[in-house]
């Protein structure tokens, strides 16, 4: 019995070389994939999913400020140490508001003293050390933080790989307004990628 | 006689020029389909689509320095690559191309090439030998106990049409088939057939019988330590071996150059380059098989399969 049942195991099983060779037989007819990179380069639809080296997001009514808080999760969050924030500090008074505020303290009124802004002074990223692994962009609560869409992106320097992600941004920002609608497939950088992190808060 | 002589050579030249041909055109072919399998383009940058990428391979492997690896029997490893290639042209003497177009018609033509194609183990085993390199001895070694075990089947399944149409003349073998698919020896025999087709993968190591050479175990197997023409010479055997194979096939199953409405040798070709796509497309669906599973198939599949074909045909004759 068990014998049959063997042999029949054997030869039905050779079905699976006929489903095999179906397979690659419709990825023959299919379509390539590859890019021939210097004639083509990659449309934003082709991007869908890629991890290029983190970027801020601006906020909607000014591109050029990011969406970020400071609050330093992705700092603690990133695995490799490769992000650098630095608070904004509260604005330094000026003489003359120094003064007033003395005067108002004297007077027993409440003193408004500025508050440090909610932003960061400098936002430092290393990306010869990012694994692209995702943990910043999971955790920042502002939702600040996303994938580039820079694929051609080469340097000759390693130094280079470490990128002022703010003023990264101000560039985006500018770029933005001089190029308004002119569409610039190369120009992937920037590309508004994406659209619903900007609508979204 | 010199007018035999002379026909001779003359035949042996345009085989060499044919394999030659065919050889460039197969590299081209496998790397094309191996491409568009896995959804790239393949060779696509030398000449318009890639066409003269053969030609740079072939000037490249030219070019190469030769190199007698250390502690090497120098002899039997240059000796090597010069016997797997040679003898292959003499395969092609019996086969008929067309109706007029064969090197040379003899009554054991199929004998013939079934016994010039064993020199190609021995060219295996010499070039694992001679390299003086585990990796190649261990090549050679899985050659010689692949070829010999996939040798029998094949000629079990060959005999089975030798049986049938009385004579081991490959012209007067296809001259008994007609121009139709049902008046070929696949509809007949479809079983010698398949029998014929695996074991020829097996006989000229094509994937996925590919041991001897193994690159994922074995890093080149029994050519590991050849570079330049050495390994040329090779890889042109192989190919060589493998239009041998799909050659034979086509005259004896498929009706050589007989084909419906015009015969001639393209039909023969047609038929030829078939086989030989079908091979190239197993090659990069299939993963290789183990080496108990390749002996597992060839002896307890193929060979009683075919001796029962081949009982069966003994059994129908003589009826
Ligand atoms: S993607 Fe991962 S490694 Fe890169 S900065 Fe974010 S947390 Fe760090
Ligand atoms: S990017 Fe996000 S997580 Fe990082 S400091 Fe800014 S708000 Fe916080």
């Amino acid at each position: 019995m068990s014998v049959f049942k063997k042999f029949w195991d054997d030869v039905s099983s050779l079905w699976s070389l006929i489903v095999g060779l179906k397979v690659t037989g419709k990825n023959f007819a299919d379509k390539n994939v590859t890019l021939h990179y210097p004639r083509e380069t990659v449309t934003s639809g082709q991007l869908e999913g890629f991890r290029g080296p983190l970027e801020l997001i601006g906020k909607p009514k000014d591109p050029a400020k990011p969406k970020c808080i400071a609050c330093m999760m992705c700092v603690t969050a990133c695995p490799s140490k490769c992000i650098t924030v630095v608070k904004a500090k509260a604005p330094k008074p000026t003489e003359a508001e120094l003064q007033a505020m003395k005067e108002a303290e004297e007077r027993g009124e409440k003193v408004k003293k500025p508050k440090a802004p909610k932003e960061p002074a400098k936002f430092l990223y290393d990306f010869s050390l990012c694994s692209l692994c995702g943990s910043c962009v999971e955790n920042c609560p502002a939702k600040a933080l996303r994938y580039s869409s820079n694929v051609y992106l080469t340097v000759t320097d390693r130094k280079e790989l470490k990128m002022d992600l703010l003023a990264r941004l101000g560039a985006q920002a500018e770029a933005a307004a001089v190029e308004t609608v002119v569409e610039n497939p190369k120009n992937v950088e920037a590309e508004p990628v994406e659209k619903e992190a900007g609508t979204e808060s | 006689m010199p007018v035999e002589l002379i026909k001779l050579l003359i035949a042996l030249v345009a085989i060499a020029a044919f394999v030659g041909l065919n050889g460039l055109v197969l590299v081209y072919l496998e790397r094309k389909v191996a491409g568009f399998v896995q959804r790239r383009p393949g060779p696509y940058e030398v000449g318009p689509q890639g066409l003269l990428q053969p030609l740079a391979d072939a000037v490249k492997l030219i070019g190469k320095q030769l190199f007698t690896p250390k502690g090497a029997d120098k002899l039997l490893f240059w000796m090597a690559p010069v016997l797997s290639f040679f003898p292959v042209l003499l395969l092609f003497l019996p086969i008929p191309f067309g109706p007029v177009a064969t090197g040379m018609e003899m009554n054991l033509g199929l004998l013939l090439i079934l016994a010039f194609a064993g020199l190609n183990v021995l060219a295996i085993c010499l070039a694992g030998w001679g390299s003086n390199n585990k990796w190649g001895i261990l090549g050679a070694a899985r050659g010689v106990a692949q070829s010999v075990a996939y040798e029998i089947p094949l000629l079990l399944s060959v005999l089975a049409i030798a049986f049938m149409t009385g004579s081991l003349n490959l012209t007067t073998i296809v001259e008994g088939q007609g121009g139709w698919p049902w008046q070929w020896n696949v509809f007949v025999q479809p079983l010698a057939f398949i029998i014929y087709f695996v074991s020829a993968l097996g006989e000229t190591n094509r994937a996925p019988f590919d041991l001897p050479e193994a690159e994922s175990e074995l890093t080149a197997g029994f050519h590991t330590e050849y570079s330049g023409m050495g390994f040329g010479m090779f890889f042109l055997a192989e190919y060589a071996n493998m239009i041998v194979v799909c050659s034979v096939a086509a005259a004896l199953f498929l009706g050589g150059w007989h084909g419906p409405f015009f015969d001639g040798a393209w039909w023969f070709l047609a038929k030829v380059y078939t086989l030989l796509l079908i091979m190239i497309w197993l090659r990069w669906t299939y993963p290789r098989v183990r080496f108990d599973q390749l002996l597992n198939i060839n002896w307890k599949w193929l060979m009683p399969l075919a001796l029962l074909n081949l009982f069966i045909t003994a059994f129908v004759m003589k009826l």
